[in-house]
């Protein structure tokens, strides 16, 4: 049985990745991807679409945004522990604000 | 295998590291992976910050409806698109940037932060210009505010109904959460325009080409999510209300 090395204990740990350097071309795709999306939604704001309005404006947001977070801010080839705690923070995010919304849309129950 | 070529050497000895690497970690992949993770904490701290005034702008949007409605029909469409336009512009020489750094090309760097640094003046210079526009409509609440345009039909959008007087007054509850999300978006970016010429200072005398680029990397962390910020504050403030 031989010892692990110094190394090798390191790369158990759940902030091992390999780095990894995105290319430019793969840069300009997203940049590309996100101007397009923007066009998209100013176009589709000048559509009447009823409450669908609000709903692909929300849409494209949040397809914009993960992009950017995948790719500009490098999570799609981060760590586990990155991964996990960008995750964890969107949840807790999408919790509070459901909490939120929840009382206020409850709290007067019946009596409108 | 990249991580193994920054494998410590069989000959390390305590005081035998790259003049980088902080003594409390083993490896510089380990520093890196902890300056980004508290990076990634901090902007946790920031999406609660924003989320709450997010909400907020949801709950008064859902009561005073008509009041919002109205008070989005005088954002300028073309400033906001083009302002979206520009950060995303910025956003992309910013990852540009980062590589630079990465493939350690000075040359690149000082050129790609140079121009997210132009393109963050030219975004607040954009936002300056609505401030403005909206102090000539009297559109300030609690400086210079008039619901007179509330009032009477809107030129622009003449099937609407003039809104009620109470309700007109509600539209100062739209044009302060605007003023307030674009506000402190705005304060973001300032900051973040002060950090990049403290970076571009120091990149321009050597800085961050030598394989420690943490600061750059967590920098362009920051930059991107005040990105996304104006992601989300563009189709709230200026488009989801267009119609009704």
């Amino acid at each position: 049985m031989i010892e692990p090395s110094h190394q090798e204990v390191l790369d158990t740990e759940p902030t091992k990745h390999e780095v990894h350097i995105v290319s430019p071309k793969l840069y300009a795709i997203i940049f590309g991807t996100l101007l397009c999306f923007t066009a998209l939604t100013v176009a589709a704001s000048y559509l009447e679409l009823g409450v669908f309005n609000a709903v692909v404006a929300l849409a494209i947001a949040c397809i914009k945004a993960v992009l950017v977070i995948l790719f500009f801010m490098h999570v799609k080839y981060s760590s586990r522990l990155t991964k996990l705690t960008v995750a964890a923070g969107f949840f807790t995010f999408l919790v509070l604000i459901t909490m939120s919304l929840t009382d206020y849309v409850s709290r007067a129950w019946g009596l409108w | 295998m990249d991580s193994q070529a920054i494998a410590i050497p069989a000959t390390h000895s305590e005081h035998e590291h790259s003049p980088h690497l902080h003594h409390h970690f083993a490896t510089e992949d380990q520093q890196r992976e902890a300056s980004n993770f508290g990076m990634w904490l901090f902007l946790l701290t920031e999406i609660m910050f924003f989320g709450g005034m997010f909400t907020a702008y949801l709950i008064y949007r859902n009561w005073y409806y008509p009041a919002f409605v109205a008070g989005s029909h005088w954002m300028i469409i073309w400033a906001g698109t083009l302002n979206t336009t520009v950060l995303i512009c910025s956003s992309f020489t910013m990852a540009m940037g980062v590589h630079s750094a990465e493939t350690r090309n000075r040359k690149a760097l000082l050129r790609y932060l140079g121009a997210t640094l132009f393109l963050g003046v030219v975004f607040l210079g954009i936002k300056a210009y609505e401030w403005h526009d909206e102090w000539e409509h009297h559109h300030v609440p609690g400086l210079n505010f008039s619901i007179n345009e509330f009032t009477h039909v809107d030129p622009r959008y003449p099937q609407d109904k003039p809104l009620a007087v109470d309700m007109a007054e509600k539209t100062q509850s739209y044009f302060s959460l605007y003023f307030l999300l674009t506000g402190v978006h705005a304060l973001h970016m300032l900051i973040g325009c002060s950090i990049l010429i403290f970076i571009i200072f120091h990149a321009s005398r050597g800085a961050y080409t030598t394989g420690h680029m943490n600061f750059v990397e967590n920098f362009g962390l920051y930059w991107h999510f005040v990105d996304i910020v104006w992601i989300f504050l563009f189709p709230l403030l200026y488009l989801i209300s267009r119609h009704q």
